[in-house]
């Protein structure tokens, strides 16, 4: 074997246990749920094994599963925009402070260590009838009786924010970190101000990090499950519910491994877009 | 163009204070550099300057107008940074454009403006390109012309050439003082090379440990040191310790170990008085001779080659003499003397310095 061959080879080598690992984590069972979107469920509770379009025909034409994932996406897309807006003034300021970035950047980290369905749940402590917020209320006599803000689509977004700014934050700290700080010192000498240096500069040159954080934010909003069964009331149901619901509740795998996939197709496209224009690698520097 | 003035100038980070009480003035149209080691407070004075650090203490003062409290964006200065700071997102023609865009310049004036200044620093056809596609030299170039198309008031260089190599930085060397030469604005350079300040400044000002030692024209600074730093740090100086014996009108008379008396020129002697002196006698100003040659009309004594490090043209000799070593740099026209000979060190008494003791 030459040495060129030998160097093209070790890569595979040194990531092959790292592949087996993902191989059969996530692509065999992935194959699984293809196949079972095919299967159907039969009236007496048991999987007909099979080519069957009945799953995928219910799923794809279903209007009540259309909406649903419209209103995902919608309430993905809020989200991202609440964490964009909140995210990326804290990436600046950490990305600009001098010694202590640190410390910032490990509290940033720190509601990580405690499990995403905990930290969700704590809202229902501080806005749930007898939570803080409502007592606080009572105390003042500002309100007689307790007020229910749970439930609804806000505390949805609420919950999902609290979940994914970190994230964001992560992205844009990163892109703004690249950034030459002399860049701006140079647009201010020739007579911008602060705030014309950022716009020109600092900004477009945060793009990516803000694109790469915005990708991350809606892809796992739009995802989740927890949130909504948390926070959200009846009506507050996202798609991931809905997959929920048909595996867990009903039993039946072959809708819920449809309903799974059509979600993947979905957020894979934008995954696809993003890759097209921006790159993976971007994302890879936010998420190391 | 403008003059500007440092008036008691201070700069404290914490309790570490990088420039201490200072006072500088630059004449309208000057070439100044601020030269000195790397920690001793060039950049934090230039950035002063700038309007990028705030003085701790002291007044900046720009066409007679104190600026202290004039943001960077309205001092109308052109600066060129070390690491060119060139905006990576935009063409070189936008990036040169960028200052005109805030000074109510319209729009053909500004392309007119952006190709001559392409053309002052001779890169005509590159406006269309982006930073990274253009050599580390070509970027230099676009700096400089984004720096002076506003038309600033002075203009300021932080070791602009430090990131280019050793040919480029000769070429840009004669460039950049041909541009300043051309547009006549006033410059402050600042850098740690010696060569490059003896070549292109009007005055020098070398700085050490936050303070400046001296202000003079190339020529001064270099044959007239006035501390032992500035006779250093300009080339390298043999500094021998002696006694100060006369004053005369011409000449103040030193008595040194090895060579006796040197009568040193008066304006080489500025600040001595009688008693303890300083007798600096500058490595290209003496020579190495053969032990028996004539030395009439030098000063002389007997030594050994200890080290020679051969350069080419020239060569640096380490000589023992007595009981200390001296440093030669001599141009060489056949061969250097070998190690270990026996050699005379000769030099003029007109060529010395002398600082007090
Ligand atoms: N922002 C700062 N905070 C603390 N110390 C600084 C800061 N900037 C510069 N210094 C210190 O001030 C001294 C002078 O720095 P500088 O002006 O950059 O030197 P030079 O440009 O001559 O190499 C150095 O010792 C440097 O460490
Ligand atoms: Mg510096």
């Amino acid at each position: 074997m030459s040495v060129e061959a030998r160097e093209a080879r070790q890569p595979w080598i040194l990531l092959s246990p790292a592949l087996t690992a993902v191989g059969l984590l996530l692509f065999v069972p992935l194959i699984f749920i293809v196949v079972y979107s095919f299967w159907l469920r039969t009236a007496s509770g048991a999987d007909q094994v099979g080519f069957f379009l009945d799953n995928w025909q219910e799923a794809l034409t279903d209007r009540f599963y259309r909406d649903i994932l419209l209103s995902t996406l919608r309430i993905a897309a809020i989200t991202t925009l609440v964490c964009a807006l909140m995210g990326y003034p804290a990436a600046y300021f950490i990305a600009r402070s001098r010694g202590n970035k640190a410390i910032l950047l490990l509290l940033l980290m720190l509601p990580f260590w405690i499990s995403y369905i905990i930290r969700t749940m704590s809202w229902i402590n501080i806005l749930g009838v007898s939570g803080a917020l409502n007592t606080a209320l009572m105390w003042t006599g500002l309100i007689s009786e307790p007020i229910q803000m749970l439930y609804n689509e806000p505390t949805v977004i609420l919950g999902l924010v609290h979940f994914l700014l970190p994230f964001m934050i992560l992205n844009v700290y990163v892109s703004l970190d690249g950034i030459d700080q002399t860049l701006e010192e140079a647009a201010t000498s020739l007579g911008a101000n602060r705030w014309e240096a950022f716009l020109q500069v600092t900004l477009p040159l945060s793009l990516p990090g803000l694109a790469a954080g915005g990708l991350l934010c809606f892809v796992l909003g739009a995802g989740t499950y927890i949130t909504p069964l948390v926070l959200g009331g009846p009506s507050d149901a996202m798609f991931a519910n809905l997959v929920f619901e048909a595996i867990i509740t009903q039993l039946n795998w072959p809708l819920g491994s449809a309903l799974s996939l059509m979600l993947l197709a979905v957020l894979g496209l934008l995954v696809a877009i993003y890759n097209r224009y921006l790159g993976m690698a971007q994302l890879m520097k936010g998420l190391g | 163009m403008s003059s500007v003035v440092l008036k008691n100038i201070v700069k404290r980070f914490g309790s570490y204070t990088a420039v201490h009480p200072s006072d500088l003035e630059i004449q309208e149209g000057d070439f100044v550099t601020l030269l000195g080691p790397s920690g001793c407070g060039k950049t934090t004075t230039l950035r002063m300057i700038a309007g990028l650090l705030d003085p701790s203490e002291g007044e900046i003062l720009i066409g007679g107008k104190r600026v202290n409290d004039v943001p960077i964006h309205k001092r109308n200065l052109g600066i060129v940074f070390q690491n060119y700071a060139l905006f990576p997102h935009k063409t070189v023609a936008d990036n040169v454009a960028f200052g005109l865009k805030y000074r109510n310049v319209s729009k053909d004036e500004i392309a007119r403006r952006v190709e001559e200044a392409l053309n002052l620093v001779q890169l005509p056809h590159v406006g269309g390109r982006y930073p990274k596609e253009l050599s580390g030299g070509q970027q230099q170039r676009i700096a400089l012309a984004r720096a002076i198309v506003i038309e600033p008031d002075v203009l300021l260089l932080d070791e602009p050439l430090s990131a280019l190599d050793a040919n480029l930085r000769e070429d840009m060397r004669v460039e950049l003082k041909r541009i300043q030469h051309q547009i006549g604005v006033t410059t402050v350079f600042v850098t740690h090379d010696q060569s490059e300040a003896l070549a292109m400044s009007d005055r020098i000002v070398v700085m050490s440990g936050g303070r400046i030692e001296q202000v003079g024209t190339p020529e001064e600074v270099y044959n007239r040191p006035r501390s032992e730093f500035v006779a250093n740090f300009l080339g390298a100086s043999n500094i021998l310790d002696g006694v100060c014996r006369e004053r005369g009108a011409e000449t103040a008379t030193l008595e040194v170990p090895l060579f006796g008396t040197v009568p040193v020129p008066q304006d080489k002697a500025a600040g001595i008085s009688d008693g303890p002196a300083k007798l600096v006698l500058r490595a290209e100003k003496l020579t190495l001779m053969d032990a028996r040659a004539d030395i009439t009309g030098m000063i002389a004594a007997d030594a050994t080659v200890e080290t020679v490090d051969y350069q080419g043209q020239t060569v640096r000799y380490f000589v023992r003499a007595g009981d200390r070593s001296f440093q030669a740099i001599n141009m060489i026209n056949e061969r250097p003397f070998p190690e270990g000979s026996a050699v005379k060190i000769a030099f003029r008494s007109q060529d010395c310095a002398a600082l007090p003791g």
